[in-house]
């Protein structure tokens, strides 16, 4: 049987499906369109049924639940068994799942097992109109350029994408869609003696840079950690988070769950204000589909200024300061125009 | 116990260079170092072994021969035998690839299949292509238990128990042996090379494992043992308008900033 169609890989965490599901089925809803084949989602995890619906909504063709109580978890070889089982039974072409902790795991193993190519963190997927290829584009080795991959051979053709680097599309209520519940097809022997043994909530590692409207993010030309506050001063105006640099996270300045980048985090708010930083390809693949990007940077050629709708060349010393003044005296305007 | 420490060399600066035409790294300017993470790794298995009797510390790399300096300086820092995959069928490998030969690799140092006395530790993702699938990867094809993220690492009888670090916080997993951890910066603080250490170092040898050696033909390593290919390395372009202001005396670039901020209702 030949190999055809798109299968995204949805995540659930706590027993919901989380957004990332969405924003992969918009993207597989594209390669899908445009190669005139189905969308498929699987999702594996316990007590995913009310989900289904929303997720043919939001794009789906047929949608996979695999719904079992051993499957609550994440548990790597368990989730590795029932996905390669599913896409040897259904065979699609591309596999696109989201870059996180679980995708970034599951993945490779599903890869390995299947003796197929993989690609990690992609941040723009195309197909390749003449081959009906799949092409995967990501920063390439830590410098300046971007990298675009294919699967010439090997099946199916596999991706990782990174979380919020897409918009999920709107829910379409009357959309069709079929929906199959199943329990887990593979003896979990194998995997006796492997299970969760706690979770601990922990929201001092979510800054949740990720979920803001507005972020305001400083590098290395903020010059020290005394400096840096400016940026959290401009942020606390403006109601945004604080994001930065590995550089600024390296350097101590701030912590890691604040990192803006290929290794760090992906955002695409409405507004990304970028201070003192000059836009290397790992930070702007993890800022680039902001909605409005700002830079104020003293470097005319700064590659920050080629994502950017508006930008100040200047000493950002006296830039960023002049506009905390100018933000205040326009709140307090419109505040005494209110009255 | 039995720890098998997978080591990546890569170039010493965090913003390396690409050759446009070929796409490959230049390599020149900078000092190659050991992956950061993987000096983790290697520091999670250096603590294993002082901490249980009769254990070993085996390092494992695969990479051109200057890459026998980080096993080197790996033997320098406590382990105690060293591994690389060395020769020019191996070039061009993607991840799939590497990890076919670093897993093949691990039970020929091994001597036998992996067993409840062994775990494979290596860093979560390397600095140079960041990709993090080639753990996992080992994994599924030597079919043992896998924890990515790891920032903890605690051994009991037949098992071991880790913390990962995920999205919304941490996870304690409990995973039978043999296992493979990649580990995060959180870990450990990455020890130092002993004079005793150096003086093994200079003594030891660092045998080199060929294609042949770990039975694969030429199909399965290299370029061609690879699914994927890079078909093209570009700049990006970036389709915005950008509206570019020199900063001014009288003030009009900001002034032009805070009306772009009131148009878009952040103020």
């Amino acid at each position: 049987m030949e190999y055809s169609g798109v299968l995204v890989v949805g995540e659930q965490r706590g027993g919901s499906v989380h957004s990332v599901t969405y924003e992969l089925l918009a993207r597989g809803r594209t390669l899908a369109d445009k190669l005139g084949v189905g969308l498929a989602c699987v999702v594996i995890g316990h007590e995913l049924e009310a989900f289904g619906r929303e997720i043919v909504e939001r794009g789906a063709d047929i949608v996979y639940l695999i719904d079992d109580p051993c499957l609550e978890w994440f548990i790597p070889r368990r989730y590795s068994a029932e996905l390669a089982a599913l896409i040897e039974q259904i065979r699609p072409e591309i596999v696109l799942a989201a870059a996180t902790t679980a995708g970034r795991t599951l993945m490779p193993h599903v890869a390995a097992k299947l003796d197929t190519g993989l690609t990690a963190d992609c941040t723009g997927l195309d197909i390749d109109d003449k081959e009906r290829l799949l092409l995967q584009t990501r920063p390439a080795i830590g410098g300046n350029v971007m990298a675009t991959i294919k699967t010439p051979s090997a099946r199916p053709q596999m991706a990782t994408v990174r979380p919020k680097s897409a918009r999920p599309l709107p829910r379409d209520l009357g959309r069709q869609g079929e929906i199959v519940v199943r329990a887990a097809a593979c003896d979990d022997a194998q995997c006796a003696g492997e299970c969760l043994l706690g979770f601990v909530r922990d929201t001092s590692q979510d800054v949740s840079v990720q979920d803001a409207e507005i972020v305001v993010a400083g590098g290395k030309g903020l010059k020290s950690r005394d400096n840096f506050r400016m940026v959290e001063e401009l942020a606390g105006l403006l109601g945004a988070a604080v994001g930065a640099t590995r550089d600024v996270v390296d350097l101590g300045w701030i912590g890691y769950p604040h990192q803006i980048g290929l290794s760090g985090k992906t955002v695409s708010p409405r507004l990304y204000v970028a201070i003192g930083l000059s836009g290397t390809i790992q930070h702007l693949a993890g800022m680039q589909t902001s909605e409005t990007i700002v830079a104020i940077n003293k470097d005319k050629d700064a590659q920050i200024f080629r994502v950017a709708d508006y930008g100040i060349v200047g000493d950002l010393f006296e830039v960023v300061p002049e506009l905390i003044d100018k933000i205040r005296a326009a709140k307090n305007a419109r505040l005494c125009g209110a009255r | 116990m039995n720890l098998f420490v997978l080591l990546k060399q890569v170039p010493g600066t965090s913003n390396v260079k690409m050759d446009e035409k070929t796409g490959t790294m230049v390599r020149t300017d900078h000092e190659n170092v050991i992956n950061p993470l993987d000096e983790n790794a290697l520091e999670a298995a250096l603590e294993l072994k002082r901490s249980i009797d009769g254990s070993k510390v085996t390092v494992v790399s695969m990479g051109p021969p200057p890459a026998s300096r980080a096993l080197k300086e790996a033997i320098a820092m406590g382990a105690d035998e060293a591994h690389l995959l060395c020769h020019r069928g191996f070039a061009g490998s993607d991840t799939l690839a590497t990890a076919r030969a670093l897993a093949l690799a691990i039970e020929h140092v091994a001597g036998r299949e992996l067993g409840p006395s062994d775990l494979v530790l290596c860093g979560e993702r390397a600095t140079d292509g960041e990709t993090g699938q080639v753990g996992p990867m080992i994994s599924a094809m030597l079919d043992i238990a896998v924890a990515t993220y790891v920032r903890g690492i605690e051994v009991k009888e037949d098992h071991v128990v880790v913390e990962r670090v995920v999205e919304e916080g941490f996870e304690r997993v409990r995973l039978p042996l043999p296992a493979l951890v990649t580990v995060v910066k959180d870990i450990n603080q990455p020890g130092f090379p002993t004079l005793a250490g150096k003086l093994a170092a200079k003594a030891a040898p660092v045998p080199l494992l060929t294609p042949d050696d770990l039975g694969l033909t030429r199909d399965t390593v290299g370029l061609s043992g690879s699914p994927t290919r890079v078909v093209q390395v570009f700049r990006p372009k970036f389709a915005r308008d950008t509206v570019l202001r020199q900063q001014d005396s009288g003030g009009a670039a900001v002034d032009s900033l805070v009306d772009l901020l009131i148009e878009k209702e952040v103020i």
